[in-house]
This record gives C-alpha cells, structure tokens and sequence, in this order.
C-alpha cells in the first residue's frame, strides 16, 4: 500500500536499570491521503514515533514499510535514497540554511539528488508558489517573518515526488492565525495524496488532522473518530 | 451535575446514612451547592428501587444505612466514563474528575482520557467547519470561540492527568484530605 505502516514497533534505549521504554508495540497505518495528529505528553513517544516512521532511527523490534517495502530490509544506500526522494520532514528549528535564499533552500535536495540545475529551481519555484511565497522566494532566511519561513521548509519537505510528510510541532513559536495557515497546507498537501504525520502537544492543531492518536508511556491508548453532521454544531440543533 | 450519581459515588467508599451523605456532597463541592435533605432521600430511595443501593437493616428513620450494590457500582462507572451528551460546562467536569478521584478502583487517567478523546473530536468538528468557510470570517470567528474553549478544557485535563501521575508517584502523601481541599478551592474559581 500506499503510506506507512509500522507493525508491533518498541523502540528502548539505554540497558539494564536505565534502560528507557520509548515505544511499546506500537501499530499503526497512515494511508496516502490522510494527516494523521500525534498527541501526549511530554516523554510519551511522540517524536520517537516519528523518527522510526521516517526511518531515522530504527526500531529495537517490529516492522516499519514504507510504500509496502519493510525498511529494515534496504541496504543503507536505498535508505538514503528513500529518505530523500520520498518523505519530507519539517522540524520545530526548520534547519533552513542562512546563506541560501528561499528558493535555493528549496531547490537544494532536489540538485543534491541529481535534478538538474534549472529544473531543480523550475520545480522549487512552483513549490513556493503553492505556499504562497513565490514572490519571497529571493530572500534569505533572516528576510522573512516566522510564518514565511515556516513556509518555505514546508515547501522544501514536499517538493519533487515526496508522498510521506513528517511534521514535529511544525508551527513552533507562531501566533494562531499563522499557525492554522501552515496546517491548512499540511492538511491540503495531505489531501493531495500524502500520508503526513504530525506531533503536537496542541490541540487546535491536532484538530486540522482526519485522525488523533494518543500516546501514554510509549503506547497508543485512544484514538478519535471524527463526528459526523458538523453542520449543527453552528446552529445548535444537536450535537455531532 | 447529576445528585443520583454522586450520591451513589459517595456510597461507592462504603456504607453511609442520608445525613453524612448530604454532609459530604457540600463539602467536595466546595459548599457551593446546597442539598435539602427531602432531595436526599427521595434520590436514595429511587436508587433503592432501582436496585442500585440497599438498605441495611429494618431502620426506617433518619440512621438508616445505605450500600451499594454490584449494579450501582457498574453504574457510577459508566457514569464517570460517558461523556456529557451536551458540552460540558467546566464545572461539570472537574467535580465529574474530582467525584472519579474518591470512587475505589476507577482507572482516573481512562477518565480523563475518554473525556480529552471526545473534546477532541469535537475540535476536529468545528476545525472542518473552519476549514470549509474559508472565506467566511464570522464562521471563522464563531468556530474559534469554540475551539479556544474547548482546547482550554483539554488543558485542564492534561493538568489534571500530570496531577494524578504526580501523586501516584508520592504514596506517602495523604490524599484524601488534599483532595478535600483542592475540591473546596477549585469550585469557587469556577463558578
């Protein structure tokens, strides 16, 4: 299938008495198309989660597949290969790079993986179109406001062919209308086709995925099942 | 707040007469909501014949002893667990949270949790209205109300879920006489 899936994931650190328990048989399937929301709290497993969806890191025991094919079972290269051409990560400190301009930054994973020069900007071009930065896309970093730049790593992340979107609070310090503006991409870039995972401890944010899981002490406890019949809940006729 | 539930939560710890009842309903909710005892005893007696409590002993006067009963046990649990059919005012759901700490053998954090998963899903709701009047800012601006206080009740039960954890790592803390007073200290902010 198309997405990730992991299968009975545990993930432990450390050994003996400090040995730590980040993940605990952890199954779950996120299809091509859905945004899934992570939430816990602070030392439940989140971002251990998305780490090993996105192969960062490996499982100390179950299955990881990406796209259908198991992980463990590529060889380091093809590992490599996948993480750069398939997922597209955003992370809390963005990692743009400063000396870069917004197109550049965008354009790089793409020329480091053998696009040419031209079409490598071609494409980050109409990626930075999509996020509404096109006419930004000549300024440095250090030139743009927070929403802008989180923009632009988000623009990074699903430029070129990449279907797999992993998000870790990917709207850090932003105010709310900022923050709802980078989740309506995500959740847009999702509906598009890509499996996007995203890990926050906020809930207005978690609310703009299809799906919440709820992490406790490495486990998945719960998960919601989205109402139907919204449409009264404006009008106070009844409730979902 | 339903009386018939938190009568027979209080009678979940053991048996009790109507008086020390009505006493103990006031003061866990901080004595912000007076009970007459008529109120008392026509509720036990529905519990009665529901088969939810059982009297002990033939008293019939004012010493009559209440316990509960397997089926009122159950029904205390479903209680605590099913979330409110409305959306809860906060008041409801910290005395549904503060009743939940007294009742033995109660998973509090499952509580918690079926209360944050249904809070939840309700901002999922009101996030999908938002997403789809995205030109509309009135809907916008209704549904924000809504999502702001709803995020604020899920802190609170995160508060509340580290709270619980952070006692039940201390097990030498007398616990029964802190809830006491933070039931007395939390029902006046809130109302």
């Amino acid at each position: 299938m198309q997405g990730i899936e992991l299968e009975g994931v545990s993930k432990t650190f450390g050994a003996d008495e400090g040995e730590v328990h980040a993940l605990r048989d952890v199954s779950l399937t996120i299809s091509a198309g859905e945004l899934v929301a992570v939430m816990g709290a602070s030392g439940s497993g989140k971002s251990t989660l998305l780490t090993i969806a996105g192969s960062l890191e490996e499982p100390t025991n179950g299955t990881v597949r990406i796209h259908g094919r198991d992980v463990s079972s590529m060889s380091k290269n093809e590992r490599a290969r996948l993480r750069r051409q398939s997922i597209g990560y955003v992370f809390q400190d963005l990692n743009l790079l400063a000396g870069l301009t917004a197109a550049e930054n965008v354009s790089l994973p793409l020329e480091l993986d053998g696009m040419g020069l031209k079409e490598a900007r071609r494409t980050a071009m109409a990626a930075l179109e999509r996020m509404g930065m096109s006419e930004r896309a000549d300024r440095f970093p250090d030139q743009l406001s927070g929403g802008e730049r989180q923009r632009v790593a988000i623009a990074r992340a699903v430029v070129g062919q990449r279907d797999v979107l992993l998000a870790d609070e990917p709207t850090g310090a932003l105010d709310s209308v900022n923050g709802e503006a980078v989740m309506r991409i995500l959740r847009a870039a999702c509906q598009d086709g890509v499996a996007g995972v995203v890990v926050t401890h906020d809930a207005q944010l978690a609310s703009w995925a299809h799906r919440v899981i709820f992490l406790r002490d490495g486990r998945i406890v719960d998960q919601t099942v989205p109402p139907a019949g919204v449409e009264s809940l404006l009008t106070g006729d009844g409730q979902p | 707040m339903s009386v018939r539930h938190a009568l027979l939560a209080l009678l979940s710890e053991g048996p009790k007469i109507g008086l020390k009842l009505r006493d103990e309903f006031e003061q866990r909710t901080g004595d912000v909501w007076p009970l007459n005892v008529g109120q008392v005893y026509t509720t036990l007696q529905r519990l009665e014949r529901d088969g939810l409590i059982e009297a002990n002993g033939d008293d019939d006067g004012p010493q009559k002893d209440y316990r509960i009963t397997d089926a009122g046990r159950l029904e205390v649990d479903e209680w605590l667990h099913t979330p409110p059919s409305v959306i809860p005012p906060r008041d409801e759901l910290v005395i549904k949270v503060l009743v939940a700490l007294g009742v033995p053998g109660v998973d509090v954090p499952a509580v918690l949790q079926s209360h944050r998963r249904r809070l939840v899903e309700l901002m999922q709701a009101y996030t999908t209205l938002k997403e789809d009047a995205v030109d509309d800012m009135r809907v916008a601006l209704v549904v924000d109300a809504e999502l702001f206080r709803l995020d604020a009740l899920i802190r609170w039960l995160d508060s509340a879920d580290a709270r619980v954890r952070a006692m039940a790592n201390a097990p030498t803390t007398d616990t029964s006489t802190q809830t006491s007073l933070v039931t007395r200290r939390t029902i006046r902010v809130v109302t």
